[in-house]
């Protein structure tokens, strides 16, 4: 026993844990409740009304004078009085449903949603010489050779967590919702894993923390200005990457069922689709399960596309990531680039679903099948032409 | 990966291979699938096929059993609730299990163990690296990495391009087939 607890490696053990404590509890889940935040502010912005803005911390009930508002900014606690609602509403099981499967399906769509996490590399390395840490932590929790791949797998898991819930309820609207998630999902899934080749081949690379080490010495791919971006290869190969960027951006709105693709919750159509019959808390998982599915996408989107944690012109203004050899402020101040954004992504995500009328769901078929599916397809032969043509 | 690790997994997958045939709701059988495919795909990961282990969970778990579970759910089984013990199927089982288990035993019986173990064998992926062609490969064994995506995508690609293509005009064949066969005769008038 004694020589099987030896064979960890406490240092790596520890950090790992370390690692998946704070990506997933300290920075997904509070921008989870904050991106619900954002999204009610902003469409207040849009719609010309004021949104949440009332809730502080509540010090009148202590006998003070005035709510402290952080930053001047009201509402900013309004998360917390959410998810204190959730918790305090009744729990109510309808009596038709198949239990099991009804208590199954929240978890279903969450846990595939937070796993995907595992290979996003959120920063380079922090150098932890400071606690006596000789090799520099990598800034990611797995860093795998497939990592695309990975995400991909793992959300293509959460298509169960809505399937479950609609047939689990036994009721006319959630089956339907859940039905047309599912056929939805399936179809953009296609799209989705195409769009990414294009990147994969410019890179030849699955693995998502040497693509952003790549990126950031030789220029983002959507912004190829210093270092290797600057030849003439890489802005011919601008035009397939921002094609594969649009389809890869619409796939994933569809595949989080996010509006202009929300068939799956269509209120007008199907009162509120897969969870019609949940409450209270089993509810707040199906939504912060789709949150979290939009934030972990928009991490996706800025780690092949824009960066990842690399800081524009970074070369340039001597910022740049050195393996091995970065200091513990830049590796800090990687890890709050990343983060900066992917908040940036998140709000062109409320804009999207605030500005844009729903499709219907045959046209979103239709466009997932005859359209998107083509382009990715003739995107990657595309690149391929390009690559060749360039280095024969 | 700890030899505790490989029982669990492989017990995962067992465990829920059973369950496929002996519960009653198919709903049930479809999970139970999925899950055993999950435990499978655990099992390739310790052997360090990354590519192999998230393309089972990708394909099969993800898309594969999906439709299964949602032509399940559409037509709306319940009939088999409750079915009796069906003989055939019993004894059909059984005796593939039991050509597959035969099958196993005289490859596991014809295996003749090499005197050093694995992880005392020499990998030198340094060697190795001089040997590949194409310098995405050459710098992943350099760095000490088993790129397996890289190298199946080699061997696919180079080795097995006639295969993979014939296996390529199979699927077309069976998607062409499926069109045909579901599209509705529009009725003379």
């Amino acid at each position: 026993m004694a020589v099987f607890l030896a064979s960890f490696d406490l240092a790596l053990l520890v950090t790992s844990v370390v690692k998946i404590v704070f990506l997933t509890f300290l920075v997904i889940m509070p921008m989870v409740a904050y991106s619900v935040y954002a999204e009610r502010r902003f469409s207040a912005v849009i719609q010309d009304r004021v949104g949440p803005n009332r809730v502080g911390i509540p010090l009148t009930l202590f006998g003070f004078k005035k709510d402290i508002q952080i930053l001047g900014i009201g509402g900013l606690v309004q998360p917390l009085a959410d998810g204190l609602k959730f918790f305090l509403k009744e729990d109510f099981t309808p009596r038709t449903v198949n239990t099991f499967y009804y208590w199954l399906a929240p978890c279903l769509t969450i846990v595939p949603a937070l796993m995907t996490c595992a290979v996003l590399p959120f920063g380079s390395e922090l150098d932890l010489s400071i606690i006596g840490l000789e090799q520099p932590v990598k800034a990611v929790i797995a860093d795998l050779n497939v990592g695309p791949l990975f995400v991909f797998a793992i959300a293509s898991l959460g298509v169960y967590g809505i399937v479950i819930a609609g047939w689990s309820s036994n009721s006319k609207y959630p089956f339907l919702g859940g039905v047309r998630s599912s056929a939805q999902m399936i179809s953009y899934e296609i799209s989705l894993g195409l769009s990414i080749i294009p990147v994969l081949m410019i890179f030849g690379e699955l693995n998502l923390s040497k693509m952003s080490a790549f990126q950031d010495a030789n220029g983002w791919l959507l912004l190829p200005l210093w270092g290797e971006g600057l030849s003439l290869e890489r802005w011919v190969l601008l035009v397939p990457v921002v094609i594969s960027f649009c389809v890869f951006v619409v796939a994933m709105f569809a595949e989080t069922n996010r509006l202009p693709f929300d068939m799956a919750e269509c209120e007008t159509e199907l009162v509120a689709g897969y969870h019609t019959e949940y409450s209270s808390m089993k509810f707040a998982l199906f939504f912060m399960g789709e949150y979290a599915a939009m934030i972990i996408g928009s991490g996706m989107a800025v780690t092949m596309f824009l960066g990842g944690w690399s800081i524009p012109f970074a070369p340039l203004i001597g910022l740049d990531y050195k393996p091995g050899d970065t200091p513990l402020w830049l590796g800090l101040l990687h890890i709050g680039t990343f983060f900066a954004k992917i908040v940036g992504f998140i709000l062109f995500f409320i804009l999207i679903r605030w500005s844009l009328p729903r499709f219907r769901f045959d046209q979103l078929m239709k466009l997932g099948w005859l359209f998107m599916f083509e382009v990715a397809l003739a995107n990657v032969v595309l690149t391929a032409l390009i690559l060749i043509a360039f280095n024969s | 990966m700890p030899p505790l690790l490989f029982y669990l997994f492989a017990l995962i997958t067992l465990g829920f291979g059973l369950l496929v045939v002996t519960a009653r709701n198919p709903v049930t059988s479809a999970l139970s699938l999925a899950m055993s495919f999950v435990g499978l795909a655990a099992l390739f990961l310790s052997l360090d096929a990354y590519f192999i282990g998230i393309i089972q969970i990708l394909v099969y778990a993800g898309a594969v059993m999906v439709l299964f579970l949602f032509i399940i759910m559409l037509l709306d089984i319940k009939a088999e609730e409750g079915k009796t013990f069906n003989l055939k199927a019993v004894v059909g089982g059984i005796v593939l299990a039991a050509i597959l288990a035969v099958q196993v035993a005289t490859i596991a019986s014809s295996y003749q163990p090499g005197k050093t173990r694995l992880d005392e064998a020499k990998l030198d992926l340094k060697l190795a690296a001089d040997y590949s062609k194409l310098p995405t490969i050459a710098n992943d064994l350099r760095a000490g990495t088993l790129p397996d995506a890289k190298l199946m995508g080699q061997s696919l690609f180079q080795r097995y391009g006639f295969h993979l293509q014939v296996i390529g005009l199979l699927l077309l064949v069976g998607t062409v087939g499926v069109v045909a066969l579901s599209k509705r005769e529009r009725e003379a008038n």
